[in-house]
């Protein structure tokens, strides 16, 4: 063996030891979460952290009920909000990205497909809405919303959540659209598909990966969405962030209901970031860097 | 069936029995609405809501940003002029809170610029397993802000936190108080924010080095040239068009920083960690301020919208460049 093979093998092989640091690194927090989630109270407080324990699921049971400890034996108050928060985010998240994805899935395809007067223009127009920080649109939304009755509704944050969706839905949708070559459909033009029919039995049946894709990132940007869901709503419309973040936090100190409200949360976020490991690129671009 | 068609037939993009009569027939025939109106009809929904969602909220509150007006109050809207930007600009706080902000952007952006470009020099190279470690390594910038942050503060915690575990243990150091002093307050969202984003860049990194082509290298390795030579003059130039955008971008989102530091430490302790999008929070919706919340939302506006057009004009330069 060459001096300088055996220098490039030790050079690789502190590179491995370095991703596996990276990787603990990255991954003791979120092992952190999904520990925390099962370990009983007590040792959750303890001064040096237990790695080993009985696990418990009293955390995700207080997910579901409010309990209340009377002489060493618990009682079930009632049912905890945090399931009806829970299916409000899946609600408002599922129906706006529905929303955002077909208008966006249309006006990506008139930009793609035909001569829009001042083009650039209306696409920097469309991404700058998205680039705002929503804490300054939220105000003037909030008077909107009161005037129209909208604060604290479902229809309220789904529009919105569509609204500040289809920005990101139009930007990546094109991206793909443009990749699509416009043969095929030209082809069914001229075959006595009228532009409706082209599009939908053409490019469309194309596009069915771009969006599913885009779907996943405007369902977990809608989400994981907290400003708005802070800000213009109140009880019966909250989102689960809002809820996780003020009523399982404010008491500061029960963690374990922190972790198990948190776990719960993030999984299905997890599950997709897997899914769609070959479009995260694109998706957090905007659609302008495709590899 | 035109020589077009018959490739389509062939690539079976288009399933036959679903092909209209008159197609399959070969005549040609058009109906059904023109290319303009299908046009107009599919873009008109999105702008439309966009305008009404964003340019008419944006225009009122441009007017009440001219105004002494409080949304709790019942008193209509009072033209005071540039009153409101003027307090504001006079304001020795709000440049505090700017400079917090831009502390935090600045560490933080160039820490994750750093660590994610090492990231992907790390994992640009073979290795078993490497397209689930990859992914693995791109879950956090995927998770709730909230959720991360709060999380987070229990490993700050002083008593019961992990990282003082660590500390004490591992690094032998005393106990830090992560979230209760100014100055750790400070870094502790600077890791957060670290952590969270560095994939980010990471993946962005990782896009710039797939595309350098291997020849240049080769080309290199007959000159023998040294191993810092090629990174300095081949990978680097390669990759710093694509890095440049993604720190712009990750510019632009610091900006916005509001649900880490919401939920961290609500601009505490005193307002060491108070940023612009916190305090205006606070005008808004704890002072209901909401004249002097506009002025201040107008000034942000302007700063991103500028941000956002430096950044569109970069990527369409980087996307010719490809």
């Amino acid at each position: 063996v060459k001096p300088w093979e055996k220098r490039q093998r030790i050079i690789s092989r502190i590179c491995v030891g370095l991703v596996v640091v990276a990787v603990l690194i990255y991954m003791i927090p979120i092992y952190w979460i999904a520990a925390t989630s099962i370990k009983p109270t007590l040792l959750i407080h303890s001064r040096t952290p237990v790695l080993f324990f009985q696990p418990t699921g009293e955390h995700y049971r207080h997910l579901l009920y409010r309990t209340v400890n009377i002489a060493g034996r618990e009682r079930v108050l009632g049912a905890s909000e945090y399931p009806e928060r829970y299916w409000n985010s899946i609600v408002i998240g599922g129906i706006s990205t529905f929303l955002a994805v077909a208008l966006g899935t249309m006006a990506a395809y008139a930009f793609s497909r035909f001569k829009v007067k001042g083009q650039s223009d209306w696409m920097f127009f469309i991404l700058s809405t998205r680039m705002l920080p929503p804490v300054v649109v939220v105000i003037p939304i909030f008077l909107m919303y009161r005037a129209l009755g909208l604060l604290d509704t479902h229809l309220g944050l789904i529009l919105l959540y569509t609204v500040f969706n289809v920005s990101f839905a139009v930007w990546l949708m094109k991206g793909f659209m443009d990749e699509i070559p416009k043969e095929y459909e030209e082809a069914a033009l001229l075959d006595g598909y009228t532009r409706l029919q082209a599009f939908r039995k053409v490019t469309l049946p194309q596009s069915v990966t771009a969006i599913a894709a885009t779907a996943v990132f405007c369902l977990i940007s809608a989400w994981n969405e907290f400003a708005f869901a802070l800000l213009l709503t109140t009880r019966s419309a909250t989102t689960a962030p809002p809820t996780i973040a003020n009523a399982m936090g404010a008491s500061g100190l029960d963690w374990g209901q922190v972790a198990a409200g948190a776990a719960v949360f993030l999984l299905p976020v997890a599950f997709f970031t897997f899914l769609m490991r070959n479009h995260l690129l694109r998706g957090i671009t905007f659609g302008a860097i495709k590899k | 069936v035109g020589q077009l068609g018959e490739a389509i037939l062939e690539e079976k993009v288009l399933d036959v029995g679903n092909r209209p009569q008159e197609a399959v027939g070969g005549r040609r025939r058009r109906g059904g609405l023109s290319d303009h109106q299908v046009k107009t009809a599919f873009l008109m929904p999105t702008l439309l809501l966009l305008i009404a969602w964003n340019i008419f909220p944006l225009l009122w509150s441009l007017y009440l940003s001219f105004c002494s007006f409080s949304a709790t109050d019942s008193q209509p809207a009072r033209w005071i002029g540039i009153a409101n930007y003027h307090a504001i600009l006079n304001d020795p706080g709000i440049w505090k809170y700017f400079s917090t902000t831009a502390t935090i952007v600045v560490f933080s952006v160039l820490a994750q610029a750093a660590i994610g470009f090492s990231l992907a020099m790390l994992l640009n190279r073979p290795f078993p397993l490497k397209g689930f470690v990859t992914t693995l390594l791109l879950v956090p910038m995927m998770l709730s802000p909230v959720v991360v942050g709060l999380f987070w503060k229990y490993l700050f915690d002083d008593v019961n936190g992990l990282m003082n575990f660590l500390a004490e243990t591992v690094f032998r150091q005393e106990r830090v108080q992560w979230l209760s002093t100014p100055r750790m307050a400070l870094t502790s969202l600077v890791i957060v924010d670290t952590w969270m984003w560095s994939p980010f860049m990471m993946l962005i990194s990782l896009a710039g080095l797939s595309a350098v082509p291997p020849h240049l290298y080769e080309a290199a390795e007959v000159d023998r040239a040294s191993s810092w030579f090629k990174f300095r003059w081949i990978t680097l130039p390669m990759v710093a068009p694509l890095l440049l955008v993604a720190l712009l971008f990750r510019t632009m989102d610091a900006f916005k920083l509001f649900d880490l530091v919401y939920v961290m430490t609500k601009g505490a302790p005193g307002d060491s960690t108070e940023t612009l999008s916190l305090h205006l929070y606070r005008i808004a919706f704890d002072q209901f301020d909401t004249g002097k919340a506009c002025a201040l939302a107008y000034i942000m506006l302007v700063i991103i919208i500028a941000l956002s057009n430096l950044y569109v004009r970069y990527l369409n330069k980087v996307k010719e460049g490809h």
